[in-house]
This record gives structure tokens, sequence and C-alpha cells, in this order.
């Protein structure tokens, strides 16, 4: 029972205080298995490819694997399950509570003038956060760049035709004027599809 | 509690459908609560992404949080939160128990590099449609260019940069207060149009 207790704690307190989304939460997963035994550092890395490869938040992803591997250790099946649910609501139950209140916050105040003009200057800075993550998932998609725009990355690469990735590329255009042309798919669609061509041309 | 199985059944597609991080969470936003559903708007999501990132936890759930509340109160805020976790669990709990080396098959390697084009996609276009709504005025834009270097040369914390962005709302907001105040009148229809 003490481990259902601490692991539900280690989350809570993981969950308070990694700001910035769920990559933020891997120091402090490192830190967890480091303190306490649970598990190693590679098996982080499995449990970070399985989270990436699967749908859904990396964080989220990250803790039920946690909660789910450390309890089948001691209480079989029935207890990872319910071990991987404990932990996932652990890590949501303080964003939950803090977005709530802000949320109650921002309501109240949501026509004053000084809240409109913190949010006429955070829109367009969301919006580049939002763009530069969107071309780091580029260069490692499109381009053969695995860790962002460097020099050294680009230098690294053997050929200029080693640059890019041309399969995704003719994909990506197929799919651009595709989501043009069918306007009223939903995106899932558009997921599934590609899914499929990425299994059938091994991308 | 039909519209709290909405938001939970809403929000459930969303995270059943989001690969690649939060990020990747905004076209099916878009599509899903401001096309389909006509529950926000983009403005509106803009701002929730943007608190989303500097509270914490994870974005995608802040996200949820933020707008099963404004649907439906805190009860709302509840179920969006279930429901955009409800599809993880799942398929986590799946994989956990039967197929340890599910990210080695190849397979499904080969579907996620092919995901991820379309998730490349998905975001190009997001930003086309809201960076019409978010960059109005030049003001804008230069917010925008300078947090954009910032986020990919200047290892700065994401949270950091947004709490930046509204630090420098709060100044220019005092700015234009004071020029409201002394200077003539075309000075002050200026300012108050970058405050707009």
């Amino acid at each position: 029972m003490n481990t259902v207790i601490q692991l539900c704690l280690e989350f809570f307190l993981t969950g308070l205080f990694a700001i910035g989304g769920g990559m933020a939460t891997l120091p402090f997963l490192y830190d967890i298995g480091a303190r306490t035994g649970w598990y190693t550092n590679e098996d982080v890395l499995q449990m970070l490819a399985v989270s990436e490869s699967t749908p859904g938040p990396i964080g989220v992803n990250m803790s039920t694997y946690v909660g789910f591997t450390v309890m089948f250790a001691s209480y079989g099946i029935w207890g990872a399950i319910a071990g991987g649910i404990l932990t996932t609501l652990s890590l949501v139950l303080p964003s939950l509570i803090i977005v709530l209140i802000v949320a109650r916050v921002l309501d109240k105040f949501k026509n004053a003038a000084i809240v409109q003009s913190v949010f006429t200057a955070i829109r367009p800075a969301s919006l580049a956060l939002i763009v530069a993550a969107g071309l780091g998932i580029m260069a490692s998609t499109l381009l053969c760049i695995p860790d962002g725009f460097t020099l050294s990355a680009v230098s690294d690469v053997q050929s200029f035709t080693g640059l890019f990735n041309f399969k995704g590329i003719i994909l990506a255009a197929v799919l651009f004027f595709g989501m043009r042309f069918f306007k009223k798919l939903h995106p899932i669609v558009f997921i599934v599809i590609s899914a499929v061509v990425g299994i059938i041309f091994s991308m | 509690m039909k519209e709290l199985l909405m938001l939970f059944v809403s929000f459930a597609k969303i995270g059943a459908f989001t690969f690649g991080g939060g990020y990747a969470m905004l076209p099916m936003l878009q599509k899903e609560l401001v096309e389909r559903r006509k529950w926000t708007s983009e403005d509106e999501i803009m701002d929730y992404f943007a608190i989303g990132q500097c509270t914490p936890g994870v974005i995608a759930v802040n996200t949820a949080t933020l707008i099963g509340y404004k649907r439906k109160g805190v009860l709302g805020g509840i179920f969006a939160t279930l429901g955009v976790i409800f599809p993880s669990m799942v398929i986590i709990t799946v994989i956990a128990a039967c197929l340890r080396n599910f990210a080695e098959y190849e397979a499904v390697k080969h579907a996620f590099g092919g995901i991820r084009v379309c998730v490349c996609v998905l975001i190009v276009n997001a930003v086309i449609k809201l960076g019409k709504k978010s960059l109005p005025n030049l003001l804008s834009v230069g917010i925008f260019s300078v947090v954009l270097l910032l986020a990919l040369w200047g290892k700065i914390q994401t949270a950091f940069l947004v709490l930046l962005a509204g630090a420098f709302g709060v100044i220019l907001h005092f700015l234009s207060k004071k020029r409201k105040n002394k200077v003539s009148e075309p000075e002050t229809e200026k300012k108050e149009e970058l405050a707009e």
C-alpha cells in the first residue's frame, strides 16, 4: 500500500511543478526512477518511445505507463491497471485545480482593460511557440535533422539530397492540397490515411 | 448531463488522435470545437493555449480543462479533462500489458512516420488560419518574431516566454494609459489601436 501512496504523491508533485508541457515531466521521471529504483533510465527511454508513437498527450501516456509498470511488479495485472489510472489522475489533479482557479479569476476580470492588453501580447507569443514546435517537428520529419535547426546538425548531413526525406515531402504536398480540396473531412481521416500510406511505402 | 457527456466524448476523440504532443492537438481543437461544435472561437483557443503553457502540467490537459470550464463550469472542466486522458489510459494499459515492444514493430514505425507528416501539414494549416487572427498589426508581428527567435535559439523555457509576453502586455497597458492622459489626440488613437 505504501507504494501506491508514494506513487500518487510523486506524480502529484510532478504535475504541480512540471511547467511547459509533457516533455517537461521527463526530468522528474528520471529523478523518481533514480530515487526509488522503480525503473531504470533505459526503461524511461522505452516508455518514451511508446508514448510518442501512441496517441494522447506524452505526459499522460508516460505516467500511465510508469504507474502500470511499478504496480505490476508487486500487485499483478489488476493492481497494475489501477496503478496506471491512479498515477495519471494524480498527475492531472494539481493542474486541474490550478487551471480551474485561473479560469475563475479570468472570468471575473475578463473585461478589464489590463487583462485585454495582456492577451493582446500573449496571443502572438503563443502562435510563435506553436510555429517553433511545428518547425522542430518538420525538421525531423520532412528533413533529416533530428535535433532542430542548428548549423552543426545541417553540416553533419552527408550529401545535399540526404537532407530531404522525399517520401515525406511528397506525402505532405498531397495532404496539403487534399485538405484544401476536401475541406469538410475531419483531420482524423487524414491521420488514418497517412498511417496506411506510411505502412505501404515504409516511411 | 447530456452536454457533460458530449464534452467527455469530444475530448476523448481529440485525445485519441493527438499524436506527438500538445501542439499537435491544436488542429484537432480547431476542427472539433470551433468549426464543428462552435463551442469557442479561434482567438479564445489561442488564449487557452497560452494559459495552458504557463500553468503547471500537460498543455493538452490544461487546455481541455479551460474549455470544459467555459462550457459547463467546474464539472465541465472535470469531464473534459477525464475525456482527454481516457484514450491514453486505455491504449497505454493495453500496450504495457501485452505489447511491451510496441514501438519496435516495423509497421508501427512506418505508420507513425506517415502520421508525423500529416501532423506537420495539420500544424501548418492551423498556423495559417490562426496567423491571420493573432497578428493584426505591426506590434503583434514584432512580438511574434521576437518570441519565435527566442523559442528556436534562446534555450528559454516556453512557460517563461509566455509570462514575458504577458508582462510586456502589462507595460504596454500602462504606457498607453499615461499617453492618453498627456499627449495630443492622434497619438492616443494610435496607441488605442495597438491595445485593441
